[in-house]
């Protein structure tokens, strides 16, 4: 399976997505001008690996910042996470940002997958 | 000549550090945000203070940019020009938006508008989740419908609105959220 490696920009964040290496992650801002096309791809290569997964995987979430269109997605991305068995999220924040925080609290409850908090 | 020292003079006496006026891109949009994190940077200012202002002015921009072609059919160009606005203050910053909408749309935007004024922040929340939960993926336009509900959380202040009559088919939608410099209150 492919990597899915997109370099962040200052409106869309970066993203890893490396079965081989183990790392899923997604970084940075994200404000993209249309949140839905962006996102297509990640949700594809989602599928894909969904059909077989690793034994355990961790989808690093660590973004300074995302608009509300992105949140929509985001959700989508943990929709997906929701269906493949050992997975948890690692959600960062930055030690001062409440917010950020709190809207990890938030999605954690809207899936049912497990969290850890992480501060940088 | 004299209008430039009279919009000067308006600029100093309402202490606004920013103001846009013309056509709204994404392109645009960056540019702003960029402008307005530097002063805020040179200005030293708080960073829980600064992230909650870009927050919010990447919704008030993003709402601006989408539904700027709505009226495109309706006459003179220039009618589709909208204005942003960052005003700051001992206390507070003050983000301002105006942009013309369609007649038709004022009594869907002042009910979400209302109904967001009525919620206390527990209320927000949920009503946030509701909305991420339920609605049925992006609009057209590409919003979550999300924007004014995360505005209002993050300033912890009322959103303040106005709707001033331009013609038969348009109104002037005129937007204004506060963010205090001070602890917000919890």
């Amino acid at each position: 399976m492919e990597v899915l490696n997109l370099p962040g920009t200052d409106d869309t964040p970066t993203i890893i997505l490396d079965r081989n290496n183990g790392i899923f992650e997604i970084s940075g801002r994200s404000l993209p001008e249309d949140s839905a096309e962006f996102y297509t791809p990640i949700l594809e290569w989602l599928d894909g690996y969904s059909n077989s997964p690793n034994s355990e995987t961790e989808f690093v979430f660590k973004l300074e910042y995302f608009n509300t269109a992105s949140s929509k997605l985001i959700l989508d991305i943990l929709s997906k996470l929701e269906t493949i068995d050992n997975t948890k999220v690692a959600w960062y924040y930055h030690e001062d940002d409440e917010d950020m925080q709190e809207a990890g609290n938030e999605f954690s409850e809207l899936v049912e997958v497990p969290f850890d908090f992480k501060t940088y | 000549m004299k209008y430039i020292y009279e919009l000067h003079k308006v600029m100093v006496a309402r202490n606004l550090i920013l103001v846009y006026e013309g056509e709204f891109t994404q392109e645009i949009t960056k540019s702003v945000l960029a402008m307005a994190e530097r002063n805020m940077d040179t200005m030293k200012e708080d960073s829980t203070v600064k992230r909650k202002v870009f927050n919010i002015m990447v919704e008030c921009l993003q709402n601006i940019v989408k539904h700027s072609d709505e009226i495109n059919s309706h006459s003179v160009s220039e009618l589709n020009n909208a204005i942003f606005m960052i005003g700051k203050q001992d206390d507070k910053y003050i983000v301002v938006s105006g942009n013309p909408i369609a007649n038709d749309k004022i009594d869907m935007l002042r009910g979400k508008l209302e109904k967001i004024n009525s919620l206390d922040k527990d209320g927000l929340k949920e009503h946030y989740k509701e909305v991420i939960k339920n609605g049925k993926g992006l609009s057209e336009k590409g919003g979550a419908g999300l924007g004014f509900i995360d505005m209002a959380r993050k300033s912890g202040q009322k959103l303040q609105f106005d709707f001033e009559p331009v013609n038969e088919e348009i109104s002037f939608f005129s937007l204004k959220t506060v963010i205090l410099r001070t602890n917000t209150p919890d």
